[in-house]
């Protein structure tokens, strides 16, 4: 039993140190702000990192293919401006909703093509995406577009109250990254697809050695990836309820930190969606002690996340050199 | 057993060309049921193209493979792998971060309402691996088992992925040690009861004796001969592989000798204790002013280790070395440059030759190098420089500013030993110069390095051709299994020198 302990402390160290550290920070705001402690500040976190959460997950699926996805951002832009150009055009909600999310998996679709058919670098394929998307939605609005959508706005401002916590509340949206959460998870965990995403970022070589379809895998995590993209941007535009090409400015880079404060690492292969919410988690707690601290610039969040991202990959490399030893 | 007559496999009049190079010529091989059958030669004998041919890397330009009495066409290493023919390659090609298990079952894995089910995994991966004897928790990530287990996972994976009937390994025991190399070993017997046919490359003479049935020879690209293990002697398995008949071996006193009376009293270099674990054991080594010393022994034996130590681009831990009497204490290979040490190293493209450099470039970058980036040396000198070696060394090129990569093989490798020949080095270490360059230019590179030590120079040559190494050098240093084994002075004997590679015997 304490052996089982053991190895279970050493096999998921890193998850478990992004979970503790979470904890921790929590509980130091807590202290600091007693405000922190409401229930609702907690499920903020979740209310305002939700369009982060849902991308960060389809980047920890590309990270663990040994790739990089930096278009996140541009695509969260580009989905928000699309749809509110299209439902200002009149279109129904019903009908941009799966639009967009179709143009999210063609694109991603299109960067892993070209990512494995022409052995392309996927942070430079990626890159492109990003412009592509940034640029094509500057080409749609130069300026920001309301939504005025019946749907759109519903879904905005229904709140879902949630029993034993007084009167704290969530909205629709914010469930869609917890659900996805778990939907991913059981697929990496318990289907060949999963594993296959695993023995690919472990070695893409040895996977194709082993009879296992690397290059299908890989299109799928893009166009997966793309997909939660444009997911993201469209809660991401119910809850500012307009599209705009600089939204999300850089929020690729905040999603790639969250992905490897998770404990995945950049290298690909190890690492799990679990942790990436535990880093998206961290990321949304610094943010919000310093608006609770009100005087601070809000350029100490990504001084923060960065040294905690370095922190973490230092982490990283001792748990994983020390297993190699043990 | 009836069954072990049965050939699994049989490739008959098997071609295969490269540019430029002849791999494969009228080859036969055969592979029988329950038997593990050696297959051995030296480096560019063809035995990794025959490999590759028959597990569809690479298809044959003629020649027939007849696979359980059916002829067929290989396409890929899928398609082997479909027909039941499987490789283990000494770099295990599997996932370090997945556990044992899933390494063995990945793509084959007990499903249980859709999902995987990690239980019948696991149990599964420890029942195959108990069958081979092996008893490990097969939930731990396979980096953190030795290398002999990932082997074993690799070779677990093959047969109940795969379900192998013709196993190939490649050097499987090269990164191991005694101990893992028996657990392979009784692996492999188990495997060969079970009516697997295992094909098993390896340098280590030994071990063929060990666990081999039946042994096929490859010498530059052709077939030698399939023999018993029983009925060959180790002798003569050496001489088979390195190319000399018996009987022509005792009246071997070559073209040499006339230089040996200019080597000096002087002390070049001497190593005491120099060593390195895991690489070579340590040795004692003496060179002087004028003298050749061959470095002999088979593939492996630690020839190119021994030269990596004494230009410092390995480190030793154990022993020292001096030269010029002077101890060395930093080993690195700029050092040795400045105390006038030079290698040319074995593998010409990869780690001599800047290819896309032209002649004159290339000539010039040791001395570059040796004078430090910032000192300028005009055109008009490189030139001068250049010319004088193209002269000197023969070296057949239309200009100086030709690109190396349109010379041919020997030639290039003139051009390296300029580069060294320009820094003025003492003492020259040629890890196998002449490999893969025609007969010619073989014997202009053997008489340079005669007359290199006839200017007082000393060098080291390494060639894994025992002609050669006993027609160039005054004294021959065995080397066998990583170790030093012997010296040779004088007249001596191909026959004496082939007992002491071979050894055992």
């Amino acid at each position: 039993m304490v052996h089982r302990a053991k190895t279970f402390v050493v096999k998921n160290g890193p998850l478990l140190t992004t979970i503790v550290i979470f904890i921790l920070v929590y509980i130091i705001g807590g202290l600091l702000y007693p405000a922190m402690q409401k229930p609702q500040v907690f499920f903020n976190l979740f209310i305002n990192n939700a369009t982060l959460l849902i991308v960060s997950i389809g980047l920890t699926l590309v990270i663990l293919t040994k790739g990089i996805d930096l278009s996140v951002a541009g695509m969260i832009a580009l989905t928000s401006a699309a749809s509110a150009a299209l439902l200002q055009a009149g279109m129904s909600a019903w009908l941009v909703i799966p639009l967009m999310l179709l143009m999210g998996i063609v694109i991603g679709f299109v960067m892993g093509w070209i990512i494995h058919y022409f052995k392309v670098q996927p942070f430079i394929v990626t890159l492109m995406g990003l412009w592509f998307a940034r640029g094509m939605a500057y080409i749609i609005t130069l300026t920001s577009l309301t939504i005025n959508d019946g749907i759109y706005r519903s879904l905005a401002l229904t709140k879902i109250y949630l029993p034993f916590f007084g009167n704290a509340y969530i909205y629709p949206s914010t469930l869609i990254g917890p659900v996805l959460l778990i939907v991913v998870f059981l697929l990496a965990t318990l289907t060949r697809f999963g594993r296959t995403i695993y023995a690919i970022g472990n070695n893409e070589q040895s996977a194709i050695l082993m009879g296992l379809p690397a290059g299908r895998t890989k299109l799928i995590v893009y166009s997966f990836g793309g997909f939660c993209s444009a997911l993201g941007g469209i809660v991401f535009s119910i809850s500012l309820l307009s599209g705009y090409g600089g939204y999300a400015p850089g929020m690729e880079l905040d999603a790639i930190a969250s992905v490897v404060i998770g404990g995945t690492l950049l290298t690909g292969g190890i690492g799990n969606v679990i942790g990436t919410l535990f880093g998206v988690l961290i990321n949304g707690t610094i943010v919000t002690i310093l608006q609770f601290n009100g005087t601070l610039s809000s350029w100490w969040t990504r001084i923060a996340v960065g040294g905690l991202t370095l922190i973490f990959i230092g982490i990283q490399s001792l748990f994983y050199m020390r297993q190699k030893h043990s | 057993m009836s069954e072990s007559n049965e050939n699994l496999i049989v490739m008959s009049g098997i071609y295969k060309s490269f540019p430029g190079v002849q791999a494969l010529e009228d080859v036969y091989f055969t592979l029988k049921a329950g038997e593990i059958h050696a297959l051995v030669g030296e480096n560019g004998a063809g035995k990794s193209t025959l490999i590759k041919v028959m597990t569809g890397v690479e298809k044959q330009d003629q020649g027939t493979i007849i696979l359980r009495g059916e002829e067929v066409t290989i396409k890929s290493p899928q398609h082997a792998q479909t027909m039941g023919i499987s490789t283990v390659y000494q770099e295990v090609n599997l996932c370090d971060y997945l556990t044992v298990a899933e390494n063995i079952l990945l793509g084959r894995e007990p499903h249980k309402f859709g999902r995987i089910d990690w239980k019948a995994t696991n149990i599964r991966a420890k029942q195959i691996l108990q069958e081979l004897n092996i008893d490990i928790d097969v939930t731990q990530p396979l980096g953190s088992y030795s290398t002999a287990i990932q082997q074993v996972t690799a070779i677990a994976r093959a047969l109940e992925v795969a379900s192998a009937k013709v196993l190939i390994l490649d050097e499987p025991t090269s990164s191991l040690d005694a101990h893992e190399t028996q657990q392979i070993f009784r692996v492999m017997e188990k495997l060969k009861q079970d009516g697997v046919g295992i094909i098993f490359i390896t340098h280590f003479i030994d071990q063929v004796y060990e666990v081999s049935d039946r042994i096929t020879i490859l010498r530059n690209g052709k077939l030698i001969g399939t023999f018993q293990t029983e009925t060959l002697p180790r002798l003569e398995l050496i001489a088979k592989m390195i190319g000399r008949i018996l009987s022509d071996l005792d009246d071997m006193t070559a073209t040499k000798l006339e230089t040996s009376k200019n080597i000096g009293e002087e002390t070049l270099l001497e190593a005491s204790d120099l060593g390195l674990t895991g690489s070579i054991e340590p040795f004692d080594l003496e060179m002087h002013a004028g003298e050749v010393v061959g470095l002999a022994g088979l593939l492996g034996s630690g020839r190119t280790e021994m030269a990596k130590l004494l230009f410092g681009i390995d480190q030793p831990d154990s022993g020292s070395m001096n030269i010029h009497g002077k101890l060395v204490e930093k080993y690195s290979p700029l050092d040795s440059i400045d105390r006038g040490v030079a290698l040319c190293p074995e593998d010409r493209k990869d780690e001599g030759i800047a290819e896309d450099l032209t002649v004159r470039e290339n000539i010039i970058l040791g001395l570059q190098a040796h004078m430090g980036w910032m000192k300028y040396l005009s055109l008009q000198k490189q030139y001068e420089l250049a010319d004088k070696y193209i002269k000197l060394l023969n070296i057949s090129t239309p200009s100086p500013d030709q690109p190396v990569k349109n010379l041919s093989g020997g030639n290039q490798q003139k051009v390296i030993l300029a580069r060294w020949l320009a820094t003025d080095p003492q003492l020259l270490i040629l890890d196998e110069p002449t490999r893969g360059i025609d007969v010619g230019a073989k014997a202009e590179i053997q008489k340079l390095v005669l007359s290199l030590a006839e200017e007082g120079k000393s060098c080291l040559f390494i060639s894994s051709e025992l002609e050669e190494v006993l027609r160039t050098s005054h004294r021959i240093v065995v080397l066998r299994d990583k170790k030093k084994i012997e010296e040779f002075t004088g007249e001596v004997g191909e026959r004496a020198i082939m007992h002491s590679i071979a050894g055992g015997e």
